[in-house]
């Protein structure tokens, strides 16, 4: 049984230390993609969290019930990918029907997790670091958290960057990556809370 | 089941892939391996050969199997070809070159939810017989590895002064360590796209044809889906984010044509 004090030690590390889009590139393309407004970037942060910690709750239990005990480890790629895509559809299918508000708000942005890198990255993670269910869940939990504090933050500085006068070559995607790479600056000041 | 296109022959396919639609360097699919990788030379290398055998053999299976597969179930079928593909690499990976395998690390894995895989699936593979299938994959894969082998050295001999190990930037010269580190790597693929549009810019105003170039990931991202995995376009129209369906726009259009 692992202590809070691990747990807490995950919880930063996963959000702030290595962070899942800054430090791992993982997610990428909804991060660059989703982060022109604010509150479509929040939206898609708790999109992201609801379906990540899900998915490794998910993945974390199918690992040590099912692919352990039948000793069929190796297939955990094929199996991990399938049961994400199947639970995020699923999962848009139950909101549609039996939350349509939430549906509303967060509905549109559960496709483009599907294929992402971030979900499968955290469940493959989670299976070599060798975590518990409830350690993993708290992985997965805390990586989805640090997406939401990038995407948001990325939002609000290209709000700001919006009316800029930027060099024609340079508007659109090299100055948001730009603005990531000092991102990422910045939270490899957080190596040293640990 | 779709047009095929029978003028395809296994040069052109090579080229295209190599060239005139270069998964990174035009399309910009993929983005998330090629930052994650290109730490060095030889890591874009491996990561770059690791996915063109997977592309070329997932391209394949799928443009065998084609005319089995129902369009309905499509996309978890290939995922499961693509994903079977991908652990076999991964094992053999783990037996052979240990050092490729630690190296490369959890991104080997995600090769699964690659863009440039599903995508070249879903748009080529799906619809075309299987000799340029195979060729296609290999061109895009030799083009992936080509480009991932240039950031890497690039990067790396900004990062440490040295390409695939051999030390070619003079005693000097202080490596610029941020380079090899998260950082670097988005200046890096912000430069690389400053240098798209730059080409682009300019060809547009030559009057040629720039459809092709990055419309992965230029704009904002949102269009992976056409091109890439999804099939689906989402759009900022201002207030919201709007969804498009893609594969079921196309059906509309094919039902009121018939």
């Amino acid at each position: 049984m692992e202590t809070v004090k691990e747990l807490l030690v995950i919880l930063v590390g996963s959000s702030l230390v290595s962070n899942v889009v800054l430090s791992q590139f993982l997610g990428l393309c909804p991060f660059l993609g989703v982060s022109k407004k604010t509150n479509t970037a929040a939206g898609m942060g708790v999109a992201v969290i609801f379906v990540i910690t899900l998915a490794s709750a998910v993945a974390g239990l199918m690992y040590r019930f099912i692919l352990q005990p039948l000793h069929i480890e190796y297939l955990q790629t094929i199996c991990f990918i399938l049961v994400i895509a199947a639970l995020v559809q699923f999962v848009e299918m139950f909101l549609r029907k039996a939350m349509p508000a939430l549906y509303e708000a967060l509905g549109v942005y559960l496709p483009l997790i599907t294929t992402n890198c971030a979900v499968l990255g955290v469940a493959l993670t989670n299976v070599q670091k060798e975590y518990g269910i409830l350690t993993g869940i708290v992985n997965g939990f805390a990586t989805a958290v640090g997406f939401t504090v990038a995407i948001v933050i990325l939002a609000g500085l290209r709000e700001k960057m919006e009316h800029n006068d930027i060099p024609e070559s340079f508007k659109g995607m090299p100055a948001v990556l730009l603005t990531a790479g000092l991102m990422a600056i910045a939270f490899c000041g957080f190596s040293g809370l640990l | 089941m779709g047009k095929s296109n029978s003028t395809a022959s296994a040069g052109e396919r090579l080229i295209n892939g190599l060239v005139k639609e270069n998964p990174t360097f035009v399309l910009m699919l993929g983005m998330c391996p090629t930052l994650a990788v290109t730490t060095s030379a030889v890591n874009g290398f491996g990561m770059g050969a690791t996915t063109l055998v997977v592309l070329a053999l997932s391209n394949l299976i799928i443009s065998l199997l084609r005319n089995i597969i129902p369009k309905k179930v499509r996309i978890p079928a290939f995922i499961v070809i693509i994903a079977s593909f991908v652990t076999i690499v991964q094992l053999l990976l783990e037996a052979y070159i240990p050092f490729l395998n630690d190296a490369l690390g959890v991104y080997i894995p995600l090769i699964v939810v690659n863009c440039i895989i599903l995508g070249r699936a879903e748009s080529y593979a799906y619809l075309n017989s299987p000799i340029p299938s195979l060729f296609d994959g290999i061109g895009m894969g030799m083009g992936f590895t080509v480009a991932l082998t240039c950031i890497g050295a690039v990067r790396e001999l900004l990062g440490t002064g040295k390409v695939f190990g051999f030390g070619i930037m003079p005693q000097a010269f202080t490596p610029i360590g941020i380079f090899v580190l998260a950082p670097g790597a988005f200046f890096v693929l912000a430069a690389l796209c400053a240098l798209q549009n730059f080409v682009k810019i300019r060809g547009a105003r030559a009057g040629k044809d720039t459809s092709k170039i990055g419309s992965g990931c230029t704009e904002d991202c949102m269009n992976c889906g056409e091109q890439g995995c999804s099939r689906r376009k989402f759009y900022d129209d201002g207030d919201d984010l709007v969804v498009e369906d893609l594969s079921e726009t196309e059906e509309a259009k094919t039902d009121a044509e018939s």
